[in-house]
C-alpha cells in the first residue's frame, strides 16, 4: 500500500466525519461569540436530524433527487426556530444559560422520540431511500494527486461545509453585523451605549446557531446514520461545542479543530487498512480524540480567552 | 405574603406543575385522554410494592448522580463528567466485587470505595486542568466521559470476560442486594444502596455546611477573587470539589453495577444516569435535601413512563419532554420570581 493511498483513505474518512461538526461548530461560535453559551448544541443537532430524516421519509416522492438537499434546509429552517427557546430563556428570561442548554438537548431528544413513536410506531425512523451519495467533482478530480486526494469520492456536503466556515469568518470579522455580534459578546452596555440592539443580536446569533446545528445535524443523518433513533446523535454536538472552544472561538479555528476531531474519529475506522495502525489495540483508536483535545486544551492552547460577557444575561441599566 | 425563601421553594414546585402541564397539552393535541395518561404514571410508579420498589430504585442512582452535580456547582464548577464518572464507578465496584474473595463485611465495603475511589480519580484530572492550567472543566469532562465509556467496555470485553458482552455477575459478599428489602417490595430490584444515597446527601449538607472546608467549596463558587485575597487555596478547593463531586458518582455507578444489576456490560452509549443528574441537581436547587426531592420526583416521573404505553397508549418519552420543560422552567425562574412578586404587590 504506497503512501499515496494511506492519505487518500485517511482524508476522504476525515472530511467525512469532520463536516457535521464544522456546521455545527460555526453555529456555536456565532452564538458564544454574542454571549449565549449554547450546550444545547447536541439537541438542536438532534433536532435536525430527526427533521432532515423525517422529511426525506415523507416527500421523496415528490421531490426526487433533489430530497437530500431540501431535507437539509428544512432541517435548517426548523432548528433554527427551534433555537428560538434557548434565546427567550437565556435572553430575555435571563435563565442560566448552561441550564437552558441542557434543557433543550433533553426537549429534543424527547420530542424526537415521542414523534418517532407517534408517527412511525416504533423507536426509530425506517432507513432514507435517497440519502446523499459521494460524487466526483467534475474537471477537479483530473487533476493529478490533489484531485484524487480531496475531489474524488468525496460528499458535496463536505465542501458545502468548509464554505459555511470560510463565509462565517467573513460575516464575523469582516462586515459591521460580525463587529456588532462581537461586541454584544465582549462588552454589552458600550454595545447598547453605541445604540447596538443587544437582545436583538443575540436572538439572531443563537438562531444561526439553530441553523448550523440543523444542518449539521441533518447532514450527519443523510450521509453517516440514513435513520432517525435514540443514537443517531450521541456526542456529536458536544464535540462540536469542544471544536469551538478548541478553535477558540474563531470559526477557521474551530474549523481546524472540527476537522481534527473527524481525523481522530476516522483513524478508528481506517486503521484495518493502514499498516501500523492495525497492530494499535482498537481502545486506543476510539479514545484517541477524546485524549489528544485533553493534551491539546492542557499543553498546546492552554488558557483559551472566551468571549468577555459569555453566559452572562444583559440588563439594562445595571452595571 | 411571599418571602424569598418561600419563593425559593416555590419556584421548583411551579416549574414541576408547569412541565406537567405542558404534558398535558401534548397529549391532549396527540388526541390522549391526560387524566388516563398520569393516572398510568402514577400506578406505574405507585401502584403496589413492587412498582413502588422499583421507584425508589431508580432514585437511588439519581440522587447520587444529582449530587455530585450539585457539589460541584456549589464550588461554581459544571462538572457535565458525572455520566463518565459513573461508568467507571460501575466498572470499579463490579471488577473488585469479581476479583477479591472476602467475607462480605469486609468485601462490600471495598467494592463500594473503589467505586467512590474511581469516580474521584476521573474528577481529579478536570481539576487538576482547571485548577493549575485554566482549561475550561466542562470540555475536559466532556471528553473524559467518552474515555471512560470505550475504556469500560473494552474492559469489560478484554480483561474481565474472555470476549463476552458482560461480565460475571458479582458474589452475594459483594452485592447491594437485599432479600429483606426485595421481598418487602413483591422481588423488585430495590437494594440497600438507597441508604448509601441518604447517608451521602447527609454527608453532603454537613460537608458544605458545618465544616470550614465547605465554607471555603462555597466561597470559591461565589467568588474566586475574593476567596484568594481572603487567602484560601482555590486552586485546591476546585480540585477538592471536582474529587468528591466524582466520589458521589462513582458511588452513583456502584449503586448500578453491585445493586441493580450485579454487573457491567459492554455499552452502546452512555447510561443517561450523568446526565439526568443534571436535572436533579438543577430542581433541587444544589442543595442535598432539595437533589433527594428531586431525584425522587425524576424516579417517579422515570420508572412511571414505563407503565404509560400499556395504561394509557402515550409513548414513554412523554416523560422526557416533561423533565425538559421542567429544567426549563427552573432555569427561567426570573419569569416566575416576576410572576410572584406581581401577585405579592397586587395582594397589598
Amino acid at each position: 500500500m504506497g503512501f499515496l493511498d494511506i492519505l487518500q483513505s485517511i482524508i476522504g474518512p476525515a472530511i467525512f466525519f469532520s463536516a457535521p461538526l464544522i456546521f455545527t461548530a460555526i453555529g456555536g461560535v456565532f452564538s458564544e461569540r454574542s454571549g449565549v453559551v449554547n450546550i444545547g448544541l447536541e439537541g438542536l443537532m438532534v433536532m435536525g436530524a430527526f427533521v432532515g430524516i423525517v422529511f426525506n421519509l415523507t416527500f421523496i416522492d415528490t421531490l426526487g433527487s433533489w430530497t437530500p438537499w431540501v431535507s437539509i434546509f428544512v432541517a435548517m429552517i426548523v432548528s433554527a426556530i427551534f433555537a428560538i427557546i434557548h434565546a427567550v430563556a437565556s435572553v430575555t428570561f435571563r435563565a442560566d444559560q448552561v441550564v437552558s442548554g441542557v434543557a433543550i438537548n433533553f426537549l429534543a431528544l424527547g420530542l424526537g422520540l415521542f414523534l418517532t413513536k407517534q408517527w412511525y410506531g416504533k423507536g426509530q425512523t425506517d432507513m432514507v431511500d435517497r440519502p446523499f451519495y459521494t460524487t466526483d467533482v467534475p474537471f477537479l478530480a483530473e487533476i493529478p494527486i490533489i484531485g484524487e486526494l480531496f475531489f474524488s469520492g468525496m460528499y458535496l456536503t463536505s465542501y458545502l461545509a468548509i464554505a459555511v466556515a470560510i463565509l462565517g469568518w467573513y460575516v464575523l470579522y469582516k462586515t459591521p453585523f460580525g463587529l456588532r455580534l462581537r461586541s454584544v459578546g465582549e462588552h454589552p452596555m458600550a454595545a447598547d451605549t453605541n445604540g447596538i440592539n443587544v437582545s436583538k443580536m443575540r436572538y439572531i446569533a443563537v438562531m444561526v446557531s439553530g441553523a448550523m446545528a440543523g444542518l449539521g445535524g441533518s447532514v450527519f443523518a443523510l450521509t453517516i446514520a440514513l435513520n432517525f433513533s435514540h443514537s443517531t446523535i450521541v456526542g456529536q454536538g458536544f464535540m462540536s461545542l469542544a471544536a469551538v472552544i478548541f478553535g477558540k472561538w474563531h470559526p477557521l479555528g474551530a474549523m481546524g479543530a472540527a476537522l481534527f476531531f473527524g481525523f481522530a474519529q476516522s483513524l478508528s475506522i481506517i486503521s484495518s487498512g493502514v499498516p501500523l495502525l492495525q497492530d494499535v489495540p482498537q481502545v486506543f483508536l476510539l479514545i484517541a480524540p477524546y485524549v489528544l483535545t485533553i493534551l491539546a486544551l492542557a499543553g498546546v492552547i492552554g488558557r483559551a480567552e472566551s468571549p468577555k460577557a459569555i453566559g452572562t444575561p444583559y440588563i439594562k441599566g445595571s452595571r | 405574603m411571599f418571602s424569598n425563601r418561600l419563593v425559593n421553594i416555590l419556584i421548583p414546585i411551579v416549574s414541576v406543575f408547569l412541565g406537567l402541564l405542558v404534558g398535558a397539552f401534548i397529549m391532549l393535541g396527540f388526541g390522549y385522554n391526560p387524566f388516563l395518561g398520569y393516572l398510568a404514571l402514577w400506578n406505574g410508579a405507585f401502584g403496589d410494592s413492587y412498582f413502588f420498589g422499583e421507584t425508589l430504585r431508580q432514585v437511588t442512582p439519581y440522587i447520587l448522580s444529582g449530587l455530585a452535580v450539585a457539589f460541584a456547582f456549589r464550588t461554581g464548577l459544571f462538572n457535565i463528567g458525572v455520566e463518565g464518572q459513573v461508568i467507571v464507578g460501575w466498572l470499579a465496584s463490579v471488577w473488585v466485587g469479581l476479583a477479591i474473595d472476602a467475607p462480605m463485611i469486609i468485601h462490600l465495603p471495598l467494592a463500594v470505595l473503589a467505586a467512590a475511589l474511581a469516580g474521584a480519580a476521573w474528577g481529579f484530572l478536570p481539576g487538576l486542568l482547571k485548577a493549575k492550567l485554566g482549561v475550561h472543566e466542562v470540555i475536559v469532562t466532556i471528553m473524559m466521559n467518552y474515555i471512560a465509556l470505550y475504556t469500560s467496555n473494552s474492559l469489560v470485553r478484554n480483561v474481565i470476560s474472555d470476549g463476552k458482552d458482560r461480565t460475571e455477575r458479582v458474589p452475594e459478599t459483594a452485592s447491594l442486594t437485599s432479600e429483606w428489602l426485595a421481598s418487602l417490595t413483591q422481588y423488585s430490584r430495590l437494594h440497600y444502596g438507597l441508604l448509601i444515597a441518604l447517608f451521602a446527601a447527609a454527608i453532603m449538607w454537613f460537608l458544605l455546611n458545618k465544616t470550614a472546608r465547605g465554607y471555603e467549596l462555597r466561597a470559591v463558587g461565589f467568588n474566586q477573587d475574593a476567596s484568594r485575597y481572603a487567602g484560601m487555596n482555590v486552586g485546591r478547593n476546585i480540585i477538592l470539589s471536582m474529587v468528591i463531586s466524582g466520589a458521589f458518582a462513582g458511588l452513583a455507578g456502584a449503586m448500578e453495577g453491585i445493586g441493580t444489576f450485579g454487573y457491567q456490560s459492554v455499552k452502546g452509549g452512555f447510561t443517561n444516569i450523568g446526565f439526568d443528574g443534571i436535572a436533579v441537581a438543577l430542581l433541587g436547587g444544589n442543595v442535598a435535601i432539595g437533589v433527594v426531592l428531586a431525584a425522587f420526583l425524576f424516579g417517579t416521573l422515570k420508572i412511571g413512563a414505563l407503565n404509560m404505553p400499556t395504561g394509557a397508549g402515550v409513548p414513554t418519552e412523554l416523560v422526557d419532554i416533561v423533565i425538559a420543560m421542567i429544567i426549563f422552567f427552573v432555569a427561567s425562574s426570573y419569569m416566575i420570581r416576576w410572576f410572584l412578586l406581581k401577585v405579592k404587590k397586587e395582594g397589598k
